[in-house]
């Protein structure tokens, strides 16, 4: 088993083609634009594929941890505007960081209780997961608009990272560069939580096997509901970033998120982590060159591209070997 | 009878809607190689694996040190002290031979008497210890297996057929391997089709088909009976390695 770089080519390759095809300022602003979307989506996709990956666990409700993070975010700036609109960058940042941690905790309790009463009773049985994670992304939607009402609300950024600035001649939006560094932030932690922990390794041992995990005397499902419970709290992270980019709250946030999520997972392989990167940041990518290309085609782009990369590779570029 | 360390009353299984095994009885008498043989599809693998917990019995017993741990849990059955290395090896590919090692072990973690010990049984191992384990040849795979079963003291080593498609001189290594575990009095469970391997690390045997025990005895006596093995086997031990 020789490690196999050519899924690692995708990314650069996508990004050198997309040049000159559109001229260096319009590269530029895309290329950022499609990371920063790439770095929002990974948010909400990192968790996801690791729930699926340890117990195959199908989790259809996932985009609503997306859309709760986005109204606690909603709810936690509301009375914190005066912060938000402070022209101090130091006050504007502290908004957005305890949006972020808000969410990340509102979200990832909410999910540990879906786990237990949700979940749990459907383990090894994937169509009624389909069904009851289904159902609860219909009821949770519906719960939103009960406590936040059915109009879009407004979630503006905070001032500092508003604007743009100029390289090359290209505007690129402050936001997207934050954006980009807290999805790479992110990825980092997590990355060294799963390789420098015992339980980081066992996660990943167990999304490999879960049996063999289990007969040297580890409680998976115990581990799982942890997974879960970050999983979940990553989506309202996820949520947070998505709605301050947007500047617009809605039910459906995260749900229409969704399909592009299982794209992003099917994309990079499931139960990977680093998969999840590289596929969001193709997803971005590709959204954002094609928006700008050939505006009628977008949503369909992504399903060509993934469908193009399963020719290829039929378990993801990141597949995980099952032993 | 307080000699059997692990003794099956009477285990059905069913995997699904098959019934795979029909009332197993044998036991493992402590600090004894106990090998359990038969034919392809005997239904020896499905008895391992009810051991650990990773099939549910539909019935029977199964007594560990005198307890029944037929209701539990796997981890729970791992905890007892039982150490299992499946047909496929359960090896993770994506950690490093040090990681996997590192996980089977508990708070003390990877001691360097430790290592000394396994290094001494496997030196292969030595030079991959921070190489992904995915890029080791079956042969290093299998050795880590055992290797991760007896990194710790353990109090019942469950081994599914560890010689499967390997190489003669790495037969040996293993083999050499449960020798030397034998002398430390460790109880082993031992599921093996390669006749070098039966007879020189097996004390007792039984023989299953079809989802019973059909024969249990020495291991020297079966060794030395071609025509029970013919009977009991389909093949004689001493051809079919
Ligand atoms: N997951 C399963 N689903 C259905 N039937 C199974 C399953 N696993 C095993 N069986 C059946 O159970 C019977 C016993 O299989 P088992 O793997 O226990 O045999 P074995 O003695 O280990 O054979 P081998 O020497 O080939 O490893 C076989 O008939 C097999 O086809
Ligand atoms: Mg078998």
């Amino acid at each position: 088993m020789k490690r196999d770089w050519a899924p690692y080519a995708v990314l650069p390759v996508l990004v050198l083609i997309a040049l000159p095809a559109m001229g260096v300022t319009n590269w530029l602003v895309l290329t950022v634009a499609g990371l920063a979307m790439g770095a929002m989506l990974f948010l909400m996709a990192a968790g996801l594929t690791l729930i699926f990956g340890l117990m195959d666990v199908l989790n259809f409700a996932h985009g609503a941890f997306i859309t709760l993070g986005a109204y606690v975010a909603v709810s936690v700036v509301a009375p914190l505007a005066g912060w938000a609109m402070a022209d101090s960058w130091v006050m504007n940042l502290a908004v957005f960081a305890v949006a972020i941690v808000i969410a990340s905790i509102v979200s990832g309790a909410v999910g540990w209780g879906f786990e237990r009463v949700i979940v749990r009773g459907v383990y090894g049985a994937p169509l009624q997961q389909i069904l009851v994670t289904m159902g609860g992304l219909i009821v949770a939607q519906q719960l939103f608009i009960v406590l936040w009402g059915a109009d879009a609300i407004p979630l503006l950024k905070p001032t500092a990272f508003g604007g743009s600035i100029v390289v090359h001649g290209a505007a690129i939006e402050k936001y997207r560069l934050i954006a980009l560094a807290l999805g790479l932030a992110v990825f980092v932690a997590l990355h060294l939580l799963l390789s420098r922990t015992r339980v980081g390794l066992l996660v990943r041992a167990g999304v490999e096997n879960r049996e063999m995990v289990e007969a040297l005397g580890y409680r998976v499902r115990r581990l799982f509901v942890g997974v879960f419970v970050v999983g979940t709290a990553l989506a309202g992270i996820g949520g947070v970033t998505w709605a301050f980019y947007q500047e617009l709250v809605t039910a459906q946030l995260g749900g229409d998120m969704t399909i592009l999520v299982f794209i992003i997972l099917i994309i990079g392989g499931l139960g990977s982590v680093g998969g999840s990167l590289v596929g969001a940041m193709l997803v971005g990518l590709t959204t954002n060159y094609v928006g700008f290309l050939a505006p009628t085609v977008s949503l369909g782009s992504n399903i060509l591209l993934m469908v193009l990369i399963l020719l290829w590779r039929p378990r993801g570029l990141f597949p995980v070997a099952h032993g | 009878m307080s000699d059997e360390l692990l003794a099956l009353h009477g285990i059905e299984t069913r995997i699904g809607r098959y019934h795979i095994l029909h009332g197993v009885d044998f036991a493992a008498q402590r600090g004894r190689v106990t090998m359990l043989l038969g034919r392809n599809g005997a239904g020896k693998t499905t008895t391992l694996r009810t051991v650990m917990g990773l099939w549910r019995a539909s019935a029977g017993r199964i007594m560990f040190d005198g307890r029944d741990i037929a209701g539990l849990g796997t981890p729970d059955i791992a905890r007892l002290g039982i150490a299992y290395v499946p047909e496929t090896m359960g090896i993770f590919s994506q950690l490093t031979v040090r990681e996997n090692l590192l996980l089977a072990t508990g708070r003390e973690g990877l001691t360097d008497e430790r290592l000394d010990r396994l290094f001494s049984l496997f030196p292969a191992l030595k030079e991959r210890f921070a190489v992904p384990a995915g890029v080791l040849s079956g042969g290093q795979k299998q050795m880590l297996a055992i290797g991760r079963a007896v990194i710790e003291p353990r109090r019942l080593l469950v081994v599914d057929e560890p010689t499967k498609g390997l190489a003669p001189a790495v037969i040996q290594v293993l083999i050499d391997a449960f020798r030397r575990l034998k002398q430390s009095e460790t109880t082993i469970l031992l599921v093996e089709q390669n006749f070098h391997m039966a007879v020189s690390v097996g004390d007792d045997v039984a023989v299953m088909d079809d989802g019973r025990i059909v024969h249990t005895g020495s291991m020297a006596d079966l060794a030395a009976d071609d025509a029970l093995q013919h009977r009991l086997l389909g093949f004689s031990l001493a051809v079919h390695q």
